[in-house]
């Protein structure tokens, strides 16, 4: 039995990114087509995850361990539960439609921009499978050095005002994270996570940790206060780096919450629940409201990632009041559930409404609103596409934006309904930001002449929004491949959480 | 009376020693078109040295009464000494014959600093350490001097000496009243004497003063006031072989001194090393963020990383050991990586050296941008690169030491270092090149293969560096 699956989705575009660049800027068809050739046959080596992943199984599969660092006892290992499986079909998906994205919009030096992309792929599917904690630091910061290019190459005038700010935030956040990561090896002796997550700790310590996970993290969903860095890196990342920016990357920092914070130092995670809580609900509300005065679409679709992924902790941390304080495990299974759909479905949402801004500023090469306005008049296309995605955005039922938030919602209601009408806000914040954008950017008199030019999407637009329209509404109507890929893993953590370390 | 046995244990440097004889001599010999074969026999007496080195390995021996020690130390320290050797002269070709510095001394001079770095990292005795340093410090005097046309570099050079004669000095003192409290020279004897003398403090004071000597050689704060101009005034290639085997030598130097010699005091020296390590972060990293010039930035950067390898010496165990000589390692194949790019981009007249006339590198020589952008992510600790690996172990060790405060300071001024490597990535790819410049590579075919290797080895140990560390760990096993 070939068991090598893993190892081959992370290293598949990563090599593959070798030929790209050899094919040089001479020739940059062929630098296109060889990237769209990796990232589709990645697409097709993670759909072999489905049938080899059995979901009603508990505990990593797949896994592969080689002895990395013999004198350290570090290991190369990897493995997945539904929850990486989820995320790594999500990031392959993703990939293709980046590359395709890209085919004409990016000139200069294409083949390096390519080349970029995979070798960022194939890092975040390495984020999603490594099982051992220095393996994972090293493509958790490896990502860092292709996006500081992406952004920094192809990004906007204030390109690199916003890579450096970028690189730096979430290096600082990690830094603390490495050193905390040392010291449970030095009481460990391995870094091995699952091994990790059974080391009996003083709450002391876990404070510690909890405290340095969390600046890594919270900076990469990002959380307010820490979240800054986002809107800059959205405005000025070229299409492309935006889409894979808050589709893949920002889940790696709810990815990073579920494997580290909740198993490592489940205890402190417990104590400080109500800190991330707290931010997540500003997340929600305060920045849903500055969304509003957004007049740069691609700040306003930044923002509200922020408030997105603020239901993403909420759910996330929500768990431990329901299992710790009222061992009510179903509905602490319902937060977690409703906090991983909601991380695939912002990936689709914010990842297509990155395409559309990209789609319009390719014509018009303007990202603010005010120089758009009767869109639909000359594009009817793209504004059916816009108009759904915005409905997505919103958290329309029979969109997958609705169902996370609900059972996040849902879930929070059980622990505290204080909390849940906070959350539930969202609902109302989220519609207005978003069909406000849709109003003025779609609706009324097309009063800018060059508005008028504009041609509708083309065949490659197309393929790109309809392949997220399609994901949006599968997710949208029949979530429960989804939630039945995951159950058997969130089962697991729930399990986990209930366990007192001290 | 020396023996047989005494002879081949030294092997390697009486081998050394003869060749750079036999080369000084043939120098005196040869047309200046002829000097091609002077460049090709110092590589290859280099190459057969390190073989010499290789062959005789396993084991802890001494030579002529303790003097000299051959240990899995002084091996693993030799090798990479000989190896960045190597590729300062590959890398230095080019540079010095445009600026009519390819002269015999140059050659002969390096192989007499290898010599003093091979004899200072197997010092057994007090004296040995001097007479090693001494050889090392006057050759590398001479080398800096050598573009004696330019005021730069003999400003530098004269900076160099008072400073490295004043440090000298200090280390001479230290080593007098250590002489005085324990009556013995030799490091092993001074171990185990130590302890047991009738004047600690005076032993202690001594130990200051070595201490002084050591990061004087080594560059850390506050005794680093050399580095900048040193590294901005010599010629390029001997700030590349100063930046590289020099600081292997100076860690060997320390481990003999501190380790071998006063291992007994560490809780004394660790507290110095570690105020010592502190300000070295502080000033190497904030400082390097004002440069405008690429050597004075790495000339800073050199001053952070010390720091950074003080970091594994202040655990003054087998552990910490291990993780600052891979840090020495690590650091020398980086900063020759780092000082290659600007050799082989420099040319007559020119000295591609300020951090502007790396603007836009990446769409004039895209695979020199790259090469330089892999050895500046190393030197900054970004994983995968060999050099976060490096920073990772000495991290390690100081909180293994119940240091975590330390380990807190070294990842912040990590966080602050990475800024100003951040700047020259951000030139080479982000900038358009300035119009009037040009960028024109040397030609030399062997700079760019071993450029290209230097640099990507850089990767290939990040990737996969296990046994190197197996090997360094093995060196300071029993």
């Amino acid at each position: 039995m070939f068991n090598h699956l893993l190892s081959l989705l992370i290293w598949l575009p990563i090599v593959g990114a070798v030929p790209v660049l050899l094919a040089g800027s001479g020739r940059p068809n062929t630098a296109r087509w060889i990237s769209l050739l990796m990232a589709i046959l990645t697409f097709a080596v993670s759909l072999f995850l489905i049938p080899q992943y059995h979901p009603d199984v508990a505990g990593m599969q797949l896994v592969e361990s080689h002895l990395w660092i013999e004198s350290l006892n570090v290991h190369y290992g990897l493995g997945v539960d539904g929850i990486s499986v989820a995320l790594i079909l999500l990031t392959t998906f993703v990939g293709i439609l980046v590359i395709v994205g890209a085919w004409e919009v990016i000139q200069d030096k294409p083949h390096q921009y390519m080349a970029a992309m995979l070798v960022l792929e194939g890092l975040m599917i390495g984020v999603f499978c490594a099982t051992d904690a220095l393996l994972f630091y090293v493509f958790f910061e490896a990502m860092l050095i292709p996006m500081f290019i992406l952004i920094g190459i192809w990004g906007g005038p204030r390109r690199v005002y916003a890579t450096l700010k970028f690189f730096i935030y979430t290096f600082f956040g990690s830094i603390f994270m490495l050193v905390g990561l040392i010291y449970l090896y030095l009481k460990a002796g391995t870094f091995d996570l699952h091994t990790l997550t059974t080391l009996p700790l003083s709450m002391q310590e876990q404070s510690w940790l909890f405290f340095a996970f969390l600046l890594a993290f919270a900076v990469k969903v990002p959380m307010v206060p820490v979240h800054t860095w986002l809107p800059d890196a959205h405005v000025e990342a070229p299409t492309g780096g935006s889409v894979v920016l808050a589709a893949v990357m920002l889940k790696i920092g709810g990815y990073g919450f579920l494997r580290f914070s909740l198993p490592i130092v489940p205890d402190a995670s417990h104590h400080f629940a109500w800190v991330v809580i707290l931010l997540s609900l500003i997340a929600v509300v305060y920045i849903g409201y500055v969304a509003l005065v957004q007049e740069d679409m691609k700040k306003l679709v930044a923002y509200s990632s922020v408030a997105h992924m603020g239901f993403v902790t909420l759910g996330v941390f929500i768990a431990f009041m329901l299992v710790r304080e009222q061992g009510n495990t179903d509905a602490a299974r319902l937060g977690l559930q409703g906090a991983m759909v909601q991380m695939i479905s912002h990936g689709f949402v914010s990842g297509a409404m990155f395409s559309c801004i990209g789609v319009l500023y390719d014509r018009l090469h303007t990202r603010l609103i005010k120089d758009y306005g009767g869109v639909i008049n000359v594009m009817p296309w793209f504004g059916f596409f816009y108009v759904f995605f915005a409905m997505a955005n919103c958290g329309l039922p029979g969109t997958s934006g609705f169902v996370g938030e609900f059972m996040v919602i849902l879930s929070s209601f059980s622990a505290n309904p204080w909390i849940a009408l906070f959350a539930a806000f969202t609902l109302i914040i989220g519609a207005a930001y978003t069909l406000y954008l849709v109003k003025r950017v779609l609706w009324g008199e097309v009063t800018n002449p060059h508005v008028a030019e504009m041609t509708d999407i083309n065949g490659r637009e197309w393929f790109v929004l309809g392949a997220f329209a399609v994901a949006v509404l599968v997710l949208g109507v029949w979530p429960e491949p989804l939630t039945h890929l995951m159950d058997t893993s969130v089962n697991q953590l729930v399990q986990v959480l209930a366990i007192h370390k001290v | 009376m020396p023996t047989i046995n005494d002879i081949l244990i030294m092997l390697p440097e009486f081998f050394l020693v003869t060749a750079a004889c036999i080369l000084l001599l043939a120098d005196a010999f040869m047309k200046p078109a002829e000097r091609v074969y002077l460049h090709w026999l110092s590589i290859g007496v280099l190459v057969v040295t390190g073989y010499l080195v290789l062959r005789f390995q396993p084991g802890t021996v001494t030579a002529f009464n303790g003097m000299f020690i051959r240990d899995g130390l002084s091996t693993i320290l030799k090798l990479f000494a000989l190896l960045s050797t190597i590729l300062v002269f590959i890398y230095g070709r080019p540079y010095m014959r445009d600026r009519q510095l390819y002269v015999g001394e140059f050659y002969t001079l390096m192989i007499f600093a290898v010599i003093g770095v091979m004899l200072l990292v197997s010092a057994g005795n007090l004296v040995m350490v001097y007479l090693g340093l001494e050889l090392l410090t006057l050759s590398s005097y001479a080398l800096v001097a050598l573009n004696r046309d330019s005021s730069l570099s003999s400003e530098a050079a004269i900076k160099y000496f008072v400073l490295g004669a004043l440090s000298s000095g200090m280390l001479l003192y230290g080593m007098s009243m250590v002489y005085g409290a324990t009556g013995t020279l030799d490091l092993m004897q001074l171990h185990t004497a130590a302890p047991h003398s009738a004047m600690p403090h005076l032993l202690v004071f001594g130990l200051v003063f070595m201490v002084i000597g050591v990061a004087f050689k080594l560059g850390v704060a506050p005794f680093h006031m050399w580095i900048p101009d040193v590294y901005e005034g010599s010629p390029t290639a001997v700030t590349a072989f100063i930046g590289s085997a020099s600081k292997l030598a100076a860690f060997g130097m320390a481990f003999r001194l501190l380790a071998t010699g006063m291992g007994d005091f560490a809780q004394h020296w660790q507290i110095m090393l570690a105020a010592l390590a502190v300000l070295s972060l502080a000033i190497g990293n904030v400082v390097a963020i004002v440069q405008s010039n690429l050597k004075r930035l790495l000339a800073y950067s050199t001053i952070s990383h010390m720091g950074y390898l003080l970091l594994g010496l202040v655990n003054a165990g087998p552990e910490g050991y291990s993780a600052a000589m891979f840090y020495a390692v690590s650091y020398a194949l980086m900063s020759t990586a780092a000082f290659g790019v600007i050799l082989a981009l420099s040319r007559a007249g020119f000295e591609c050296e300020n951090i502007d006339d790396f603007k836009g590198l990446n769409q004039r020589a895209p695979w020199m941008a790259f090469l330089m952008m892999l050895a500046l992510f190393s030197l900054a600790g970004v994983p995968p690169m060999f050099g976060f690996f490096a920073k990772l172990l000495v991290l390690q060790a100081a909180i293994h030491a119940n240091m975590l405060w330390l380990a807190i300071v070294g990842a912040v001024f990590a966080i602050i270092g990475l800024y100003y490597y951040l700047r020259v990535v951000k030139v080479m790819y982000f900038d358009k090149p300035e119009a009037g410049t040009e960028v024109r590579l040397q030609p030399d075919f062997t700079l760019r293969v071993a450029l290209s290797l230097n640099a990507l080895v850089l990767l290939a140990l990040g990737l996969y560096w296990g046994p190197l560390l197996s090997w360094c760990k093995q060196a300071f096993v029993g």
